[in-house]
């Protein structure tokens, strides 16, 4: 492109959907750590209040790191709340009022969230135990119930119902309980949920794996790795279920949406269902055809011969963006199923390590190699799967930022300096996620080399600032 | 009242508690840019970590809950401010974003080098922070935010009333989070960090004073309808705030540290309360009117109700939390 034709290319669409897929896409990570983190925690809690002292330890651990994620996570969710006014003023004028009992009550359940997790991860030490871990139960409430308005925003858009629109384009008769509880919040709502355990319980059974290839196979490592592991496998087997129902709403109410993932060019019945594949100048080349005929208008309809409408049945400039949104939901898909088969896999070797005797049945589980690293890798993928599974309802929404009603490109700020944010954001992201991650590995090196409460160092030498304010 | 200055009242609200508690927190860590090197300032930053630690995050919904307010019962005001004022609202929240990672990595860090860097986006993201928010308020109250939202991006931030709200919004942080922090000390049995404390607050808090009083001019010149307001119907809450800040002093003066506490709060709470006061019924000055911009009467219910849910669910916990930090029952181990 020529830099005349850059030039007049450069409004704001294009920097402030990257800018806000980076903010989401980083915000959502950590999101599901704030839904899904605090029940693992408070299974060791119990079982450390029972006596076992490794649980109790492992509980204590994460409840710091969790601290850490979730002040990271009240800053990048409050930069999206800022997103929202300062890249799409035109979504926020028209339909604010729509949306925003959903984010009013989201709001109540993140002040719960930060008021207990205060009280919990201050409390050590400074509280009776039996208490202390029942201030977990508010913070699991608050995730779940969170997550689910949040989500009914983004089902909105998939669905957008609750409001009129008069003959002058004003917004009326809204009706705000009608937004929340669309038609695609439920089966989102659980789809997102279900994904949080599966990115939690895979990335922190990941790191624990990585400490037992290591060498580190003592109980505390293999309870580390077991209960956030058990915590996926209960629920990676029920996420293709939801998802095939999540699907079916798609299909269902934005027809377009799933002609993109499933590349369907021209309106069929009888539609077969091709896996995978790329889209590579508009055509899907490498894809595999199952040879079942019309399988995909039964996954879609539950009916053989039903029609599955393709995208020449709307102009071109109502169309995402076809290689896009296949790519994701391809990537989605296949890293779902490698993930059950994960989770097939560890049930195997549990039932034949059962058999063979009632005792060290986790280090028969643990003790292969391949086992191992497969765990390790399932952490990033299943955070891949969580990133392409958005992409894939983001970006085949488009060019809608509200399904059938608005425009992206008329939602948009018409502010000019958008690249500038967006740059000065990456570098930001870049720098969070440095120090997240550098963070949370430097206390889980000093946790193994038997440093207890993590200090913080105020000034050399030692003797200096370490001790209690009061001393 | 009618429904629609219910949740006007309602988001003023959160303004006013956000203003004093995250005030507080933000202030902490102006104290904490200015406690000098890693070895020297290595307690009050302690004690910055222990006072702020279990609450700053509860502390900072508050911002949320306006916003949502805003967006949800003013839809059009929301978008108008986004705006005109995106400068400063890019700069506070690149300063918030800054602030909440620099503090939770500060507090892990393996090494004095980590937390010098950690410690000092923390300390610098709180000084910028609540100066651009203070000229946010300050763009809005002079009436720089026009209703078609095409507000000079400059100007409506960088002008006198706004560099006014700035300055007094950052000293008033640091005056409250001084009294705060110098009460808490003296709480932990750190006398000589409380007696520290006390004196550097007398300045600020004189500080404060004068640069409210030399803002008297400029505020007349740059922002008449709201400084007209003040001087009338605003008037009796301006005096308790300075009342309530002339008795701070004199309590800190007589090392009155708890009592001084309760009054620094009138002396801050009041002069918002004034700001709000003086500013109805507009949303944005001279430009929107609350009442002509508010949505159906279905979501201000919503919006009614969902604080009635959070005056349930939320108030007593977070009295609980406070509680707690209060009488160090949560604190950093």
């Amino acid at each position: 492109m020529d830099l005349v034709g850059l030039v007049a290319a450069s409004d704001a669409l294009t920097p402030a959907r990257n800018q806000m897929a980076l903010s989401l896409g980083w915000h959502i990570i950590i999101a599901c750590f704030g839904m899904a983190m605090p029940a693992m925690i408070f299974v060791l809690h119990r079982r450390g209040l029972a006596g076992d002292a490794d649980a109790l330890e492992i509980a204590k651990r994460w409840s710091k790191i969790g601290a850490v994620l979730f002040a990271v996570g009240a800053v990048s969710g409050t930069i999206l709340s800022f997103e929202l006014g300062l890249l799409w003023p035109g979504l926020m004028e028209q339909f604010g009022d729509v949306v925003g009992l959903a984010f009013a009550l989201e709001g109540i359940a993140f002040f719960v969230e930060a008021i207990f997790l205060g009280i919990y991860v201050y409390g050590w030490g400074r509280l009776p135990g039996r208490m202390h871990s029942l201030m977990l139960v508010p913070i699991m409430a608050a995730g779940v119930i969170g997550s689910f308005m949040v989500v009914s925003v983004n089902a909105w858009m998939n669905a957008p119902t609750g409001f009129r629109i008069d003959e002058s384009g004003d917004v009326v008769d809204i009706d705000p309980l009608a937004a929340i509880f669309n038609d695609h919040v439920w089966l989102q709502a659980a789809h997102m949920y279900l994904a949080a355990v599966m990115v939690v319980g895979f990335s922190l059974s990941a790191v624990y794996a990585v400490r037992m290839l290591q060498g580190h196979k003592d109980r505390l490592h293999r309870l580390g790795a077991v209960v956030p592991f058990v915590f996926a496998a209960i629920v990676t087997p029920i996420q293709p279920v939801v998802g095939h129902f999540a699907g079916q709403r798609i299909a269902d109410d934005q027809p377009i949406k799933l002609a993109a993932i499933e590349v369907i060019e021209e309106t069929e019945n009888r539609a077969p269902l091709k896996l995978g594949g790329l889209v590579i100048d508009g055509d899907l080349r490498g894809a595999l055809e199952i040879p079942i005929p019309g399988l995909l208008s039964f996954l879609s309809h539950n009916d053989f011969d039903a029609e599955v409408v393709g995208l020449d049945s709307v102009p071109v400039d109502e169309r995402p963006p076809v290689a896009i949104v296949h790519l994701a939901y391809t990537l989605m898909i296949g890293i779902g199923s490698a993930l059950v088969l994960l989770v097939g896999w560890s049930g195997w070797r549990y039932r034949r390590a059962r058999r063979e005797g009632p005792d060290g049945v986790a280090e028969r589980v643990f003790g292969s190699r391949w086992f191992l690293r497969s765990m390790v890798l399932a952490g990033p993928a299943a955070i891949v799967a969580l990133e392409t599974g958005w992409i894939t309802t983001e970006v085949g929404r488009q060019p809608w930022i509200v399904h059938g009603v608005m425009r992206t490109e008329d939602a948009v700020t018409d502010a000019g300096y958008i690249w500038v944010t967006l740059t000065v954001l990456v570098v930001v992201y870049a720098a969070m996620t440095f120090g997240s991650l550098a963070t949370i590995f430097s206390m889980s090196r000093r946790w193994a080399a038997g440093e207890e409460d993590l200090a913080t160092p105020y000034g050399p030498p030692d003797d200096v600032g370490l001790h209690e304010v009061g001393a | 009242m009618n429904l629609v200055d219910l949740v006007a009242a309602i988001m003023f609200l959160g303004v006013v508690l956000y203003a004093i508690f995250a005030g507080a927190d933000f202030g902490s860590g102006v104290w904490d840019l200015v406690a000098g090197s890693a070895e020297r300032g290595g307690r009050l930053r302690r004690l910055i970590d222990h006072a702020i630690g279990p609450v700053w995050e509860a502390n900072h919904v508050w911002l949320i809950f306006v916003l949502v307010f805003l967006w949800t019962g003013f839809p059009d005001a929301f978008a108008q401010l986004m705006r005109t004022l995106a400068i400063p609202f890019w700069l506070a929240g690149l300063g918030i974003v800054l602030r909440g990672a620099g503090f939770a990595f500060r507090k892990f860090s393996p090494s004095v080098a980590w937390a010098r860097v950690a410690g000092g986006l923390f300390a610098a993201s709180s000084l910028i922070t609540p100066f651009f928010l203070g000229a946010i308020a300050g763009g809005v109250a002079s009436g720089r935010v026009p209703a078609d939202g095409t507000g000079d991006l400059w100007t409506s931030w960088l002008n006198p009333t706004s560099v006014l709200g700035g300055v007094l919004a950052v000293l008033t942080c640091t005056f409250l989070a001084g009294v705060f922090l110098a009460a808490d000390a003296a709480g932990l049995g750190a006398l000589d960090l409380a007696e520290a404390l006390r004196r550097r607050s007398l300045f600020v808090g004189a500080l404060t004073g004068v640069v409210a009083l030399a803002g008297i001019a400029p505020l007349a010149a740059d922002a008449e309808t709201l400084f007209d307001r003040l001087a009338s119907r605003g008037l009796p809450l301006v005096a308790v705030s300075a009342v309530g800040g002339i008795v701070t002093l004199v309590l800190l003066n007589a090392d009155r540290l708890r009592e001084a506490r309760a009054s620094a709060v009138v002396a801050v709470g009041s002069i918002v309360v004034g700001w709000g006061v003086a500013q109805y019924p507009w949303i944005l000055v001279d430009e929107m009117r609350i009442d002509a911009v508010a949505t159906e009467s279905a979501t201000l219910w919503g919006l009614v109700v969902a604080f009635g849910i959070a005056s349930v669910l939320v108030v007593p916990p977070l009295v609980f939390l406070l509680y707690l930090a209060d009488r160090n029952r949560v604190g950093v181990e």
